[in-house]
């Protein structure tokens, strides 16, 4: 096993009935890096992200997270204490508790279970406050998380894996479907949020990627098409073909 | 500081709520007739498992419709307790006319009337935390743990009825003398034991408020909302489930123990699917997701049926129908639904409406909803 | 699909029959059993015993298959499915009322021929009004159509009683169903439980060829697969729930055409089979017509056998057990659709 690697995935086969998802993929992250993953429809990004968060158990190959855990071997809220934080494609929050309440909860997740029957101690009601502070929402904070706009939803789920502390986070489309402003608050939060943890995106918004982007990794038919700066990686040809190729057989 | 509380008229219209409505308790035996105040007792027993049941249903997200089957390991707990008391010492009746000829080793430590009344409590609690871990570690939700649930009241009542020389068969349990030594066809026990089921509902009531006001409630109200969400957030949800069904199945047991000591009978057809499924429906009536609505539907329907049925039987089978209908249909929120309602737009008339999450069953992650189990 | 049928009987008979040799304990005679009370076991009785329990097994499977339609297309399990069941009964003692007289007797057995489709449509449309006035109202509230559908079931049931009477009735059975085949000396396989099997193998074939062979049947699959996504293709999903629930409540009532031939019915006769039918659903998984065969057949022929080898109690929370066991192992139950 490697140094220097928080996460190391070799030889990763996930198929449904037969299809293959994702073909013998190798994929590895330094510690605290910065990495985008984007890559055309159905290339795998999403059950790449299921592997690492033990929701989808891999057919074959090897996934060791911090250098020793040996990922699918544990279930995803074990992997969850152990760091690793995720936030989905679409925002799902717990509808009928509030803001406050879903934060308290994420902050939370290290007590021992006798002490979910105890308020919480003072550094973890500091800590909902200042996130509370940076996602903006302090005023909204006994809002049930149900209503709340779409953005807001996004943040919350910022603020709860800001809560949370993860040393490995993932984050699916996190711009999607946001109007420009939000778009641009969350490439702030994000950038916060990336301070002394490694971060994995999976986006679609090239604009955005070519905004905060530094190592971007593409996946094609659940292969590695290649990885490398951005500038590169847009000029690759494979890169084009795939998305072009692909362009080509919707129009026909 | 920001803390996340009921708004304040809330407080106002539902502090002082149970607090008027234990005085009424209180105050019933100057006021009821002997007969009427063995139905509110034994109605009051009924809302000791309306309670649990809302834990699990209104927060929690899981119907359960084998609730019966607590209640009635409770009863027969206590029953156990009290047939031996009556039989002095000689074997139960019942063993007897079916050939027993020694008192079964698991009925022996039942002639202590504290161990009685502690097994009451902690078998049904201890059975529904095992099915209930079971289930939920395999990740069986939604309708999936209803059939299961209802599936295992058929089975025990085919259980009870089967093993006649050890539980009585299809009569059950019956002809009580006393308990702790007081008779218990005198008035004056009767009265003891009304204030005994009072007192053990306000219990209830306040252990299932404390729950639901701690974190592990809310926790609760997560799993329900999404599961799935809250494993990724580091959390297991099977144990924090199994938590909630198990102490509402020792809620149940506490019922039955002391409905038994009020009837005075018990039978496997009180643990059947039929009167689990009733014992829903108080909830569903009540207002599922507040504890008040549950007591107050508890006793609504008792009375309704109480009043109506033996007048009426046909009709009340329509109308007992029809309100299964009823109240999904047009009440969700049920009675205390409809009072809270009422309360917001009498409070904030200026103010516009605003959306209440009111806790009716649903998935908003609708994937889930294919197959019962989460989708990987 | 009749090659495996087979090959499924043929094991689960070999599955329940081998520790079976062992046993002597006395024998309690279960309600799907013909035989009397005897103590003791011969190898015909297991035979024959195994025989009633695939013969359940069947009627369960008759039941099941609407269940895990409607289970599998809507997320709903219906709690009125077992007065289905009943309706279908009905009908059937009705129509030998009226009918019988004019079509060569009660045992003449063309009523009760005639009954079968017409119990179909009875209970079929019964379903079909019940989907469209409550159920889809309910549409992603899975709990609470569970309840307001048994809201559904209590008020059939008053009203059989009101129209019936509460007392169970009789449908005298065909004359030519009586007696039994005997391919064994001692083992004898009742002409009536070999029609009812026979009858479920028809069903099943059709089912078979609907799903596999036909349009609507391709819909239905498309939009139990992924509902979006075939609403989007043009299918009128809430058609296709319409269709489905129709469908399968009419299985039911063959289903309770059937079991006018196994013994008197009354108001509550669904609610005996109806549990084991939920529990068939939760075994055999979702949206794939072998795991409710293999579920069902397994079902009843566990019941029998195990009820059989031990008690009815026990047998009851020995299968009860097995089955949450076996969740454990494949929590999605024999056959399921896997996706991402």
């Amino acid at each position: 096993m490697e140094k220097g690697k928080i996460l190391d995935l070799q030889a990763i086969s996930v198929s449904f009935d037969g299809f293959k998802v994702l073909d013998k993929l190798d994929f590895s992250l330094d510690y605290e890096e910065l990495r985008f993953l984007i890559g055309p429809n159905g290339a795998g990004k999403t059950t790449l992200l299921d592997i690492i968060t033990g929701k989808t158990p891999a057919l074959a190959g090897k996934a060791i997270f911090n250098g020793k855990v040996n990922i699918s071997s544990q279930s995803e809220h074990k992997l969850a204490r152990l760091g690793i934080g995720r936030k989905f494609q679409t925002p799902s929050v717990f509808g009928s508790l509030s803001v406050y309440e879903t934060l308290e909860i994420a902050v939370g997740f290290r007590d021992r279970p006798g002490r979910f029957f105890q308020k919480l101690k003072t550094e973890q009601v500091e800590c909902i406050k200042e996130t509370l502070e940076k996602i903006g929402l302090t005023r909204k904070a006994r809002t049930p998380a149900g209503i709340l706009s779409h953005g807001e939803k996004q943040w919350l789920e910022i603020g709860m894996l800001l809560a949370q502390q993860p040393q490995l986070l993932l984050l699916d489309e996190p711009v999607a479907g946001m109007t420009r402003q939000e778009r641009d608050k969350t490439g702030e939060l994000l950038q916060a949020i990336s301070k002394n943890r490694t971060v994995l995106v999976v986006e679609h918004d090239m604009q955005f990627v070519r905004q905060f982007a530094n190592q971007v990794t593409v996946l094609h038919q659940g292969q590695k098409l290649c990885e490398g700066p951005v500038q590169e990686v847009q000029q690759d040809p494979r890169v084009i073909e795939a998305y072009i190729g692909r362009k080509r057989e919707k129009a026909a | 500081m920001v803390k996340a509380k009921v708004p304040t008229k809330e407080i106002l219209a539902f502090r002082f709520l149970p607090v008027i409505a234990m005085l009424g308790l209180l105050a019933a035996p100057l006021v009821l007739s002997d007969f009427r105040l063995s139905l509110l007792a034994k109605f009051l027993t009924y809302a000791i498992v309306a309670l649990g049941l809302d834990l699990i249903w209104g927060y929690g997200g899981m119907l359960s419709l084998g609730h019966g089957v607590f209640f009635g390991l409770g009863a027969y707990g206590m029953a156990m307790y009290l047939k031996l008391e009556a039989s002095g010492n000689r074997l139960p009746d019942f063993m007897g006319w079916s050939g027993v000829d020694s008192l079964p080793w698991f009925w022996v430590p039942f002639h202590n009337p504290v161990f009685a009344i502690l097994m009451a409590i902690f078998i049904p609690a201890l059975l529904a935390t095992l099915l209930g871990y079971l289930v939920f570690r395999s990740r069986i939700q939604g309708v999936y743990f209803s059939i299961i649930t209802q599936a295992m009241a058929l089975i025990m009542v085919t259980l009870f009825i089967g093993q006649q020389p050890l539980t009585g068969g299809t009569n059950g349990m019956t002809n009580f003398s006393t308990v702790f030594g007081f008779s218990l066809a005198d008035t004056g026990v009767q009265v003891v034991l009304y204030f005994v089921t009072v007192a053990c509902l306000a219990l209830a009531y306040l252990l299932c408020r404390w729950l639901m006001h701690s974190r592990y409630g809310r926790l609760l109200v997560a799993s329900r909302e999404d599961e799935n969400r809250l494993r990724f957030m580091g959390y297991n949800p099977a144990p924090i489930k199994s938590l909630a069904f198990g102490v509402s199945g020792g809620l149940a047991g506490l019922a039955g123990a002391l409905f038994v000591l009020q009837v005075g009978l018990i039978t496997p057809s009180a643990m059947g699917i039929v009167p689990s499924i009733e014992m829903v429906i108080w909830v569903a009536v009540g207002g599922r997701g507040t504890l008040w609505g549950a007591v107050l539907g508890t006793l609504l329907v008792n009375y309704g049926k109480s009043t109506f049925s033996e007048t009426f039987p046909e009709i009340w089978q329509y109308f007992f129908g029809a309100l299964f209908i009823g109240a999904v249909l047009l009440f969700p929120g049920g009675i205390a639904g409809f009072v809270r309602n009422m309360l917001d737009r009498v409070f904030v008339k200026a103010s516009p409406p605003k959306e209440i999450p009111v806790p009716v069953d649903r998935n908003p992650s609708g994937k889930e909803l294919e197959s019962g189990v989460e989708v990987t | 699909m009749l090659a495996k049928l087979v090959q499924i009987i043929t094991w689960a008979n070999f599955a329940g029959f081998s520790p079976l040799i062992l046993s002597r304990s006395p024998v309690l005679v279960t309600r799907s059993s013909l035989t009397d009370e005897k103590e003791g076991l011969t190898l015909d009785e297991l035979l024959s015993q195994a025989f009633n329990g695939l013969s359940l097994g069947s009627v369960l499977l008759l039941i099941s298959l609407g269940l895990a339609f409607s289970f599998g297309l809507m997320n709903v399990i219906n709690m009125a499915h077992g007065e289905f069941i009943m309706v279908g009964a009905y009908t059937t003692y009705l129509l030998q009322q009226i009918l019988a007289p004019a079509l060569g007797g009660v045992s003449g057995g063309l009523t009760f021929l005639i009954s079968i489709p017409v119990a179909f449509l009875a209970a079929g449309l019964l379903g079909f009004l019940l989907e469209n006035t409550l159920i889809r109202f309910l549409y992603g509230r899975p709990l609470d159509t569970l309840l307001a559908t048994w809201g559904v079931g209590l008020v059939l049931q008053q009203l059989a009683r009101t129209i019936f009477g509460a007392p169970n009735v009789q449908v005298v059975s065909p004359g030519w169903l009586s007696g039994g085949f005997s391919p064994l000396p001692g083992l004898n396989l009742p002409y009536k439980r070999l029609f009812i099997i026979g009858l479920v193998l028809i069903c099943v074939a059709a089912i078979y060829l609907y799903l596999y062979r036909s349009r609507s049947g391709r819909r239905m699959r498309a939009v139990m697969q992924n509902r979006e996504i075939a609403g989007t293709l043009g299918i009128a999903t809430r058609r296709v729930d319409g269709i489905t629930f129709a469908i399968g409540s009419g299985l039911a009532g063959v289903a309770g055409s059937a079991l006018t031939l196994i013994g008197p019915i009354g108001p509550t006769l669904g609610t005996n089979y109806i549990v084991d039918a939920f529990l068939v659903v939760v075994l055999g998984g979702v949206g794939r017509l072998p795991g409710t065969i293999l579920a069902a057949l397994l079902i009843g022929v566990f019941n029998t056998l195990l009820e059989l080898q031990t008690s009815a109690s026990i047998g009851k929370v020995l299968v009860f057990v097995l089955v949450i066991i076996f969740l454990q192992w494949k929590p999605r139950g024999l056959v399921a659709l896997r996706s991402r």
